[in-house]
């Protein structure tokens, strides 16, 4: 530096405890041994709309599955005598039109709405995911086949579809309505799927285990199917609102589940003929809907963004 | 340093006496969920106008960082925390973005890492050269399309008007890099900021491309900032150089003399690591006139040595697999139905003898990997016939094929590809032994330690996820895969290539280690002729799918016969350059 020629720059070494030298690509045993679905529980617990999504979901289950503990009114005991009444003690949320219970016919008509939902959304995911799986990975004849197929089912919305079939079906009833949404919906999952297999046939794991001499079925198995389910998960997870939200709409047609059935469809379609002079009982099934669906949505939100790969950076 | 900063700070009157770029205790740290991570911490860097100034490190030492904080190009969660960038005296640091874009492009150029993705597929060349003139006001109306026209001549682009209007899929590889080199000095910067501009490309286009650099930035003064991990490159293009290491400056000065004299232990090991120069060594090693304090007692080469030894004692036997005038033509469909040939791999023949290695080389689209993809039985063959232990490989089925497959085992290039995310360690290495149904599940995980200790890794990485692991790890990991069913033949596709020159020293050393005691063969293909010279007792030279040279490495580096050769030796940035070890 004291030379004054302005160009040169004198040789500068650092001193040698300022960055010791650790040796050569040395595992780093200071932290926990994390998989993808620990990073993604991980990334999910630290959002509040996890926690407050499960909770909801969780609540709702209960509900579904023990809807006695939650009402201790029947929700078939209906008085005409307080048709249309407002709330009173022990009856929360006032009467219907034929004087039943509101809160209660709202606790008991949830199981019908979260059966149509859990059922279509499983069916749909295990057909969609099975077909995807083994389109995307064999290719070819099978492939091109079950595509056109499925391109065939798009093309027919969902609710109108599913009008057709359910207005010529004998018995009406959650198994039925749920199988019809998932004869409409599968090919959506099975897009989904296949379109991630088709990527991550082509990874070099794959092109790994071949060369090992792992069988083609055991690679699907093995590799590929665990690596191509993350978009369905966080798809499945959303659809799952949107299937009980075509339940509600069936059922307000008329065409979804009859009458004798509790849901909150049904319940939503009988309340608006009082829609002008008692809008709260329409309000209070279509509240409860509204917050089902919501739960499901924002879990399906949070899901992806744990899952979501692009995200998550390479460490 | 400090004080030097504080001198040249008084005599900011006398320009030529200035630096053009000044960055003083530099701190950048990245926001994760765990709070501010450093990335930069406290480097200093000096370049005067029309300097060129390399930094090298490996992956992770903050160099690329550094570069980019120059322009406020820190992608995501990054920023400057601390510490001045100083520009022709004016703080970068402090300028708002609107200042700042103003002086890119237009004061700073830049020209990034990988040709392949920095050009937007659907726009032509010419729209992107002329949005990058428009954008620093370089020209105005019809002259835009002139000054296009100019730019891409001078990035040495032939009929470069015509040009403007191809996309650029219709351009190679080096092409892209010349658009890219011709945008980033578009507006005449001052300064051009490279980010390992050549690294995707092969070594005879690299040279072609940094020779034209080099003109280029010296016709116009330009000073230039090289990101870059090859000393060799930094050695024969770089004036000053910066050795970075754990986001530190461990050296910095004249870039001759710290690679002659290195002094921090930590860039006396780099430069002891830089494969292209220790192979000359090793020649020597073996012709005899070995000195063995030149090495520093290094392990890598002192067991190389010793092979190299017992390669001349072994006796020639018949060959383990033999490749006879095999060819791979692929159909490429053209428009309708009309189909194109492309020969691949033409008439090629070559043998490998048990316990010895045989490199095939040759730049991108020559047909090595078909090779090694066919002799793997992952592609056919189209004509010819592999021959493995004096069996005819092509149409073995079943059984036959799995026994194939237990004795001749592939590792491939990318460290990050090649092991499923999904499956820890434990399990990705028990894998070939639950497919080929070897031993109970208590043999299966002794022999999985058995692999890692084989590796040189702890025993508790069986639990660890491959996103935990580090690229030379996943390699290790990949060869200890490999070796889970004691094959005969390892496959090595560009198997060290994307890893940092320590560790790849250190993976090539393993491997080195492995053969010599568990009697390996390896099949090695490569681009990088370092390499090659370093594991390799045959050399087969590739070129547009045919061999046009094979011999011993020894013949092939000494005397190569075929111009082709003598122009890829040629090209190795540094290779002549006299590195000095202690």
């Amino acid at each position: 530096m004291q030379n004054r020629n302005h160009r040169s720059q004198e040789h500068y070494v650092a001193p040698f405890e300022e960055t010791p030298i650790a040796s050569v690509d040395r595992l780093d045993d200071s932290q926990k041994a994390r998989s993808t679905w620990a990073d993604a529980w991980d990334a999910m617990r630290r959002r509040p709309s996890f926690w407050i999504s499960s909770a909801l979901i969780v609540l709702i289950l209960i509900v579904a599955a023990f809807p006695g503990l939650f009402a201790q009114v029947s929700p078939t005991h209906c008085l005409l005598a307080l048709s249309n009444g407002g709330p009173e003690a022990g009856h929360p949320l006032g009467f219907t039109r034929q004087g039943c219970d509101v809160y209660s016919r709202i606790i008991f008509g949830a199981q019908a709405s979260v059966m149509v939902g859990v059922l279509a959304t499983l069916l749909v995911t295990i057909t969609g995911v099975i077909i995807g799986a083994l389109a995307g990975y064999y290719g070819g004849f099978l492939d091109t086949f079950v595509s056109r197929i499925g391109d065939i089912f798009f093309a027919i919305p969902t609710v109108l579809g599913a009008i057709v079939l359910m207005s010529v079906l004998p018995e009406r009833t959650p198994a039925t309505v749920a199988l019809v949404l998932s004869i409409f919906a599968w090919p959506q999952i099975a897009r989904i799927m296949r379109g991630a297999v088709l990527s991550a046939r082509n990874s070099d794991y794959v092109m790994a285990s071949t060369a090992l001499g792992v069988s083609k079925f055991r690679i699907l198995i093995r590799h590929v199917v665990p690596n191509s389910i993350a978009p369905v998960i966080v798809v499945a997870t959303i659809s799952l609102g949107t299937f009980i939200v075509a339940e509600a709409t069936l059922s307000f047609l008329g065409i979804g589940l009859p009458g004798s059935v509790m849901s909150w469809g049904n319940d939503i379609s009988q309340a608006q003929t009082s829609i002008r002079t008692n809008p709260q009982i329409l309000l209070f099934p279509s509240a409860a809907l509204s917050i089902t669906v919501l739960s499901f949505l924002m879990l399906g939100d949070v899901v992806r963004d744990a899952l979501d790969p692009a995200a998550r950076a390479r460490r | 340093m400090t004080l030097l900063l504080n001198e040249t700070e008084g005599q900011q009157v006398d320009s030529s006496n200035t630096p053009l770029l000044q960055i003083r205790n530099l701190e950048v740290g990245f926001r994760t969920q765990r709070g501010m991570v450093p990335a930069v911490r406290g480097v200093d860097i000096t370049l005067y106008a029309g300097q060129t100034l390399a930094i090298v490190g490996e992956s992770g030492s903050g160099k690329t960082t550094t570069a980019q904080s120059i322009i406020d190009l820190l992608p995501g969660t990054g920023q400057v925390t601390g510490g001045q960038i100083l520009f022709e005296g004016r703080d970068l640091t402090k300028l708002s973005p609107k200042e700042i874009q103003d002086v890119r492009g237009r004061l700073i150029g830049y020209v990034p890492q990988d040709p392949m993705s920095n050009l937007n597929p659907v726009w032509n060349i010419g729209f992107q050269v002329e949005e990058a003139i428009r954008a620093n006001n370089v020209a105005q109306g019809k002259d835009v399309r002139l000054r296009a026209i100019q730019v891409l001549q001078e990035a040495g682009l032939s009929d470069a008007a015509d040009r403007l209007k191809q996309y650029p899929h219709q351009f190679s590889g080096g092409m892209r890099q010349r658009v890219l080199i011709g945008i980033g000095l578009s507006a005449r910067p001052k300064l051009l900021i490279a980010d390992e501009p050549t690294s995707a490309l092969d070594v005879t286009v690299q040279r072609q491309i940094l020779d034209h650099l080099g003109t280029l930035t010296r016709d116009y003064g330009t000073s230039v900032l090289f990101i870059t991990h090859d000393l060799g490159l930094a050695a024969e293009r770089a004036e000053q150089l910066v050795v970075m290491y754990k986001g530190k400056v461990v050296e910095s000065g004249p870039s001759q003399e710290i690679l002659a004299n290195p002094k921090h232990p930590y860039t006396q090991r780099l430069v002891s690591a830089a494969p292209s120069l220790a192979s000359r060594r090793i020649q020597s090693a073996k012709s005899g006139s070995a000195d063995t304090a030149i090495f520093g007692g290094g392990s890598l080469d002192a067991t190389l040595i010793e092979r190299a030894a017992e390669r001349e004692e072994a006796a020639p036997t018949k060959d383990l697999i033999s490749v006879q005038s095999v060819s791979k033509t692929y159909r490429i469909r053209q428009q309708g139905l009309k189909y194109n040939e492309l020969r691949a791999v033409d008439d090629v023949s070559f043998g490998i003898q048990r316990g010895t290695t045989t490199a095939i080389v040759g730049e991108s689209g020559s047909g090595k990997s078909t090779v090694a993809k066919m002799i793997l039985q992952l592609e056919s063959v189209t004509s010819g016939r592999i021959e493995f232990d004096g069996q005819d490989v092509a149409g073995l089925k079943g059984a036959e094929l799995l026994k194939f497959r237990r004795r001749v085992q592939p590792v491939f290039q990318d460290p990050y590809g090649s092991l499923d995310p999904q499956y820890n360690v434990g399990n990705t290495i028990a894998e070939p032994l639950l497919a080929h149904r070897v031993g109970t599940a208590k043999e299966r995980q002794a022999r999985v330690l058995e692999l890692l200790d084989q590796v040189s890794l702890p025993a508790s990485t069986r639990y660890r996820y491959p996103s935990e692991l580090s690229g030379g790890q996943r390699q290790r990991i990949a060869v200890a895969r490999a070796l889970a069913l004691k094959p005969d033949v390892l496959v090595l596709d560009e198997a060290v290539s994307a890893l940092d020159v320590l560790v790849q020293g250190q993976v090539l050393n393993l491997l080195t280690e492995l053969q010599s005691e568990l009697g390996l063969t390896y099949l090695f293909i490569t681009h990088d002729l370092a390499v090659v010279r370093l594991i390799a007792d045959n050399v087969c030279v590739m070129k547009k799918g045919k061999i046009i040279e094979a011999a011993t490495t020894d013949e092939v580096f000494d005397a190569p016969k075929q111009s082709y050769t003598q122009e890829l030796l040629a090209a190795i940035p540094g290779g002549n350059f006299e590195f000095g070890r202690q």
